[in-house]
């Protein structure tokens, strides 16, 4: 388990210039494999342009109390990044004007910052459609403030989307850090004891499931299936829906797959499957990004690499919903996991 | 040419086959993507059977593809290990029972 983030460590990977750099050069360079943007022009689909914006997905901070070797976000105890109430009033603005339906809380671990509750409780006020709050699960055990969680989601009617990256505990651990999965594990069955996953009820519970090395994700359906067995005669566990996640590379995945010497073959693997028909469906395309400073984006990965929407109004005290449907989406190679096989969002497999 | 017999590059390279036989390479391939649909058999179990037979056959860009294949559709370690021990297990059992043969020729050549 990594003791620290990127940051921290002051890798040079931390450096969102330097991803960029990467994703940018050698076989991209010299056109042995083609750039993100010729593969949409071989398409007719460059500019990627957004449809109508549904979905607002708020980064409230990169605090987290775990640092998985996957995160995209570089997330962990020693992040301070923190978003704040005035932010948050910005948010709740943007909600009663546009047509945003769906909020969907990420970090981090969104628990952690100190106006989560708050926020939730304005929010719900505003009626909103599917209100998702991504957990990591062991939160909700690692601190006697959190032990509440499950009955705090449940009066508001949260959609908790949780992360196991898989149904035995070895892979899981090895990914998220020793004692995870028996935590996550115990975190499910306190959700369900509320009323989560459980059918007919309608608290929603999904799991999202992300492959724990340098390999893409096979059939949601089939992993659905395999986590819906394993968890329930292993664990009575219940829940609804499986949304199988490809690894983006960037931050310490892309350092990951770096390191082990992966990233060459990952590249070719993610160009190798692009399919066409995840392109009109990738998240992109019905969701803003909100950073914890309050900045825009096309998504939580082009957040982290500091790409704000190309558009003139760049931040959530400015919103303009007729300029930011307007736009060009940003893209650069990472932007491959999104259209490799079935396609990936924050939503599972797309085609 | 390369100094080496194996480059895993070539793995990539595999569908090129049909270049110098358009037909029977064509036909071998709608072959095979036939034979690892999901039937009688499950996707994974036919995974599991190919990640065996790689071994027996000791095809190294084979193995690649199904350790990688088998990883994806969440095949664990211990799974795949217990079908090389099947394959393991034919082999060995494949020279031993020839030991019949050896027996039968041995008793009939001695007085």
């Amino acid at each position: 388990m990594l003791a620290k983030s990127l940051q921290a460590k002051k890798s040079e990977l931390s450096k969102t210039e330097k991803q960029l750099e990467i994703l940018s050069n050698g076989f991209f360079k010299d056109g042995s494999l083609p750039t993100f943007a010729n593969k949409l022009k071989g398409i007719d689909q460059f500019p990627l342009r957004p449809n109508k914006i549904e979905i607002l997905q708020i980064n409230v901070g990169y605090m987290c109390n775990q640092v998985c070797a996957h995160c995209h976000v570089d997330a962990g105890p020693d992040r301070k990044e923190i978003m704040t109430v005035e932010t948050m009033e910005h948010i709740l603005d943007v909600l009663k004007t546009t047509s945003v339906n769906t909020l969907d809380l990420t970090g981090g671990a969104p628990e952690m910052n100190p106006n989560l509750r708050w926020f939730v409780e304005e929010a719900s006020k505003l009626g909103v459609k599917d209100f998702i709050v991504r957990s990591n699960l062991t939160i909700i055990l690692a601190n006697k403030k959190y032990h509440d969680l499950p009955e705090f989601f449940a009066k508001h009617n949260i959609h908790v989307i949780s992360s196991l990256p898989f149904y035995k505990r070895e892979k899981t651990d090895k990914q998220r850090g020793d004692g995870v999965f028996d935590k996550s594990i115990k975190a499910l069955q306190m959700l369900n004891d509320v009323g989560y996953g459980k059918e007919g009820s309608p608290l929603k519970l999904d799991l999202v499931y992300n492959p724990s090395g340098a390999f893409l994700p096979t059939d949601q359906m089939a992993l659905e299936k395999d986590f819906k067995k394993a968890l329930k005669e292993d664990f009575d566990i219940d829940f609804n829906n499986l949304f199988a996640i490809t690894n983006i590379p960037i931050s310490r995945f892309l350092d990951y797959l770096i390191a082990s010497d992966n990233y060459e073959d990952y590249m070719n693997a993610l160009v190798e499957a692009f399919n066409p028909k995840a392109v009109g469906n990738v998240m992109c395309t019905n969701t803003i990004s909100v950073s914890w400073d309050g900045y825009l984006y096309d998504c939580d990965f082009n957040q982290m690499l500091g790409l704000k929407v190309a558009s003139k109004e760049q931040h959530i005290s400015e919103y303009n919903e007729a300029s930011l449907s307007d736009r060009d989406i940003v893209i650069s190679q990472h932007c491959y996991g999104c259209t490799a096989g079935s396609g990936s969002s924050c939503q599972g497999t797309v085609a | 040419m390369e100094k080496t017999y194996y480059d895993p590059s070539d793995l990539k390279k595999f569908g090129k086959i049909s270049e110098w036989n358009e037909e029977l390479g064509s036909k071998f391939f709608e072959y095979y993507g036939k034979v690892f649909e999901e039937g009688s058999l499950k996707a994974r179990e036919k995974s599991l059977i190919a990640l065996a037979v790689a071994h027996t056959v000791q095809c190294p860009y084979c193995i690649d593809a199904y350790t990688g294949d088998g990883l994806k559709r969440g095949i664990t370690k211990e799974e795949m290990m217990e079908a090389l021990h099947v394959a393991a297990a034919i082999r060995g059992g494949a020279s031993l029972v020839h030991g019949v043969q050896m027996m039968n020729k041995y008793d009939k050549l001695s007085m």
